[in-house]
């Protein structure tokens, strides 16, 4: 293959990988923004959703209903979760939040561990055929099925922001919580809203990435990392700032993996988050947001 | 205060006589163990429950400790005693430049710097195959030697090692009781107010990230020391998680909350170890981490200031009864 359309396979990879990545940062930015909660057990939902698809599809399920039990299951654990762990500690300080959600994330990860074990699970592609040839590179299906996700989960949310009721006092606690409670709206459905819909879109995207990637006990932790990232690089305050993040961060990895060294692509996400949150706290595009500094 | 005194004096005779009793090499074992967490906590504990910065990548200092001892002893064949003090001297270097910069980040985006550096360094641990040896690490390393004295047996490893548990306690007492000490406590109560109140508070927040590196450091070139052998597993993000926990549930901000936390939390995962298996029947060791975490949720709901509190408001009273 020659370079160019070795790169331009490459991209493919990245802007898959990011999709994903985007999809962990929206939701992590969401949760956050209502809440002041960095939930970083946001992770352990797409191992969750990934392994119960897995299981529920090799059991016989057809894929598209293996996708809805495995997505509402795990709506409800994260609502159950934040019903158990996160609403009674509501007036804890930001520290004391984080150490709940790693404990968390830590519990969620030791399940997984108890009913699937250490061994990777395999879910099949939603659609059988070949790769399309692109200028030289292909794109698998299972990509357009995760672009196809990205955009319906973007338009879900656009959709209930701007029309809906429920969608308005969400964007009013984003503004400000304070005064949102002022007018009426009640900041303990909004969390929980929150996170139910943050398990809803982790537990969609980890099914999506499952078969590519298979599905492991321990997939999340990276993932939320990563999800991390992007979200700090969209500056933490915005939705779109989250996506383009997301896909920034897949595109940079999958390229560093390519042309330099696949065994420290985790590095470098680290480092430029490192980069990021001491050079430029705001985000490359987000509008300082919060008290950082 | 003499009460204080008393309870001091029998416990640290009881860490001196435990060992003469115990004829258990895997029990010298989790002690020691744990005294080397619990050095590695006291120095999260001023940076936590003093300073009220939080670190989730204190793994990385133990683990740059342990690996500056391997590397040094193994490769480059210095003595034991250089090596070790390198293994405080280079982690606290490594804590000195990232601590400026990081320091300055509040609450979450810090949890998140240093959660980052310490994924970063593990992974280097298991990256840098030419230098660390890679996921198989390094062995034979010498065992610590002081002057004629080799410390090649596990009882005279716990010796040293609470010995050196013991000094820098004192040390911590006297410093928390001491101008910086007060001066870190206004840190955590409000950076701003100690600003004001004329406090270098990134200075102070420096050197208390420095400490704190330097000594988890220590803890890891004892650790290589103790095990002569070095892996990069015991020092990820889980370890880092731990150390937390051990910090959080011994008690922030109390004197032997670090001691406290250190021996309840390894003591845990040893009887998880041993139970978690019959009660969950083919069920290995592993499973203990749901339990840690569950532990760390609960502890953050119910008793977020730790159980150490227990044993500072006893004293209170205590204290109240001589008046």
């Amino acid at each position: 293959m020659e370079l160019s359309s070795q790169l331009l396979q490459l991209l493919f990879s990245g802007l898959t990988l990011g999709s994903i990545y985007s999809l962990i940062a929206l939701a992590l930015v969401t949760t956050f923004n209502i809440t002041g909660v960095l939930n970083l057990a946001q992770g352990e939902f797409l191992a969750l959703g990934a392994l119960l698809a897995a299981s529920l599809s090799a059991a016989g399920l057809p894929l598209a209903a293996a996708f809805v039990i495995a997505v509402a299951l795990v709506t409800l654990l994260s609502g159950l979760v934040e019903r158990v762990a996160i609403y009674p500690a509501r007036g804890a300080s930001g520290l004391t939040l984080i150490i709940i959600t790693i404990g968390l994330s830590i519990s969620l990860r030791g399940l997984a561990l108890l009913i699937w074990g250490t061994n990777p699970v395999a879910l099949p592609a939603f659609s059988k055929g070949a790769p399309l040839a692109i200028g030289g590179a292909t794109i698998g299906l299972q990509s357009l099925w995760i672009f196809g996700l990205v955009a319906v989960t973007l338009a879900g949310l656009f959709a209930f922001f701007e029309l809906t009721y429920q969608g308005k006092a969400v964007r009013a606690c984003v503004i400000n919580r304070t005064a949102a409670r002022l007018v009426g709206i009640n900041p303990a459905t909004m969390s929980l809203l929150a996170f139910a819909g943050s398990g809803a879109i982790g537990a969609a995207a980890g099914i999506f990435i499952a078969p590519i990637t298979l599905a492991t006990y321990d997939m999340g932790f990276m993932l939320g990392v990563k999800g991390f990232v992007a979200a700090a690089i969209g500056g933490m305050s915005s939705i779109s700032g989250a996506v383009l993040g997301g896909i920034i961060l897949g595109i940079l990895e999958v390229y560093f993996a390519g042309l330099v060294s696949s065994g420290l692509k985790d590095a470098l996400a680290l480092v430029v988050l490192l980069a990021v949150l001491m050079l430029r706290p705001e985000g490359l595009l987000g509008a300082v947001g919060g008290r950082k500094v | 205060m003499k009460k204080n005194v008393l309870v001091w004096s029998v416990i640290i005779l009881a860490f001196l006589v435990v060992p003469l009793l115990i004829r258990s090499n895997y029990l010298l074992g989790v002690m020691i163990i744990i005294g080397l967490y619990t050095i590695i906590v006291i120095g999260l504990g001023i940076l936590m429950g003093y300073a009220g910065q939080v670190s989730f990548g204190h793994a990385a200092f133990f683990g740059l400790g342990a690996y500056t001892v391997a590397i040094l002893t193994t490769a480059y064949h210095w003595p034991t005693m250089g090596a070790l003090l390198a293994a405080v001297a280079l982690p606290g270097l490594v804590a000195a430049l990232i601590g400026r910069p990081t320091l300055k980040l509040k609450e979450l985006y810090l949890a998140l710097a240093t959660l980052a550096f310490g994924i970063l360094v593990h992974i280097l641990f298991n990256e840098g195959r030419t230098i660390t040896g890679g996921p198989s690490g390094l062995t034979s390393i010498p065992y610590l030697s002081l002057g004629g004295l080799v410390f090649d047996r596990d009882i005279k490893f716990y010796y040293l090692v609470w010995t050196t548990v013991l000094v820098i306690s004192l040390a911590v007492k006297n410093l928390i009781g001491s101008r910086v000490g007060r001066a870190l406590r206004a840190i955590r109560e409000s950076e701003h107010a100690a600003e004001t109140s004329g406090i270098d508070t990134a200075g102070l927040k420096l050197q208390a990230f420095v400490f704190s590196g330097a000594l988890a450091g220590l803890a890891g070139g004892l650790y290589a020391f103790y095990v002569t052998f070095v892996s990069p597993s015991p020092f990820g993000f889980h370890a880092s998680v731990q150390f937390v926990l051990m910090a959080v549930v011994g008690g922030l901000g109390t004197f032997g909350g670090p001691l406290l936390g250190a021996w309840v939390v390894v003591t845990l995962g040893e009887v998880l170890r041993w139970a978690v298996p019959l009660v969950i029947p083919g069920a290995g060791g592993e499973y203990q981490i749901i339990f840690f975490g569950v532990i760390l949720v609960l502890v953050m709901l119910v008793r977020p200031q730790g159980l150490g509190t227990i044993a500072e408001i006893f004293k209170k009273t205590a204290v109240r009864e001589v008046k």
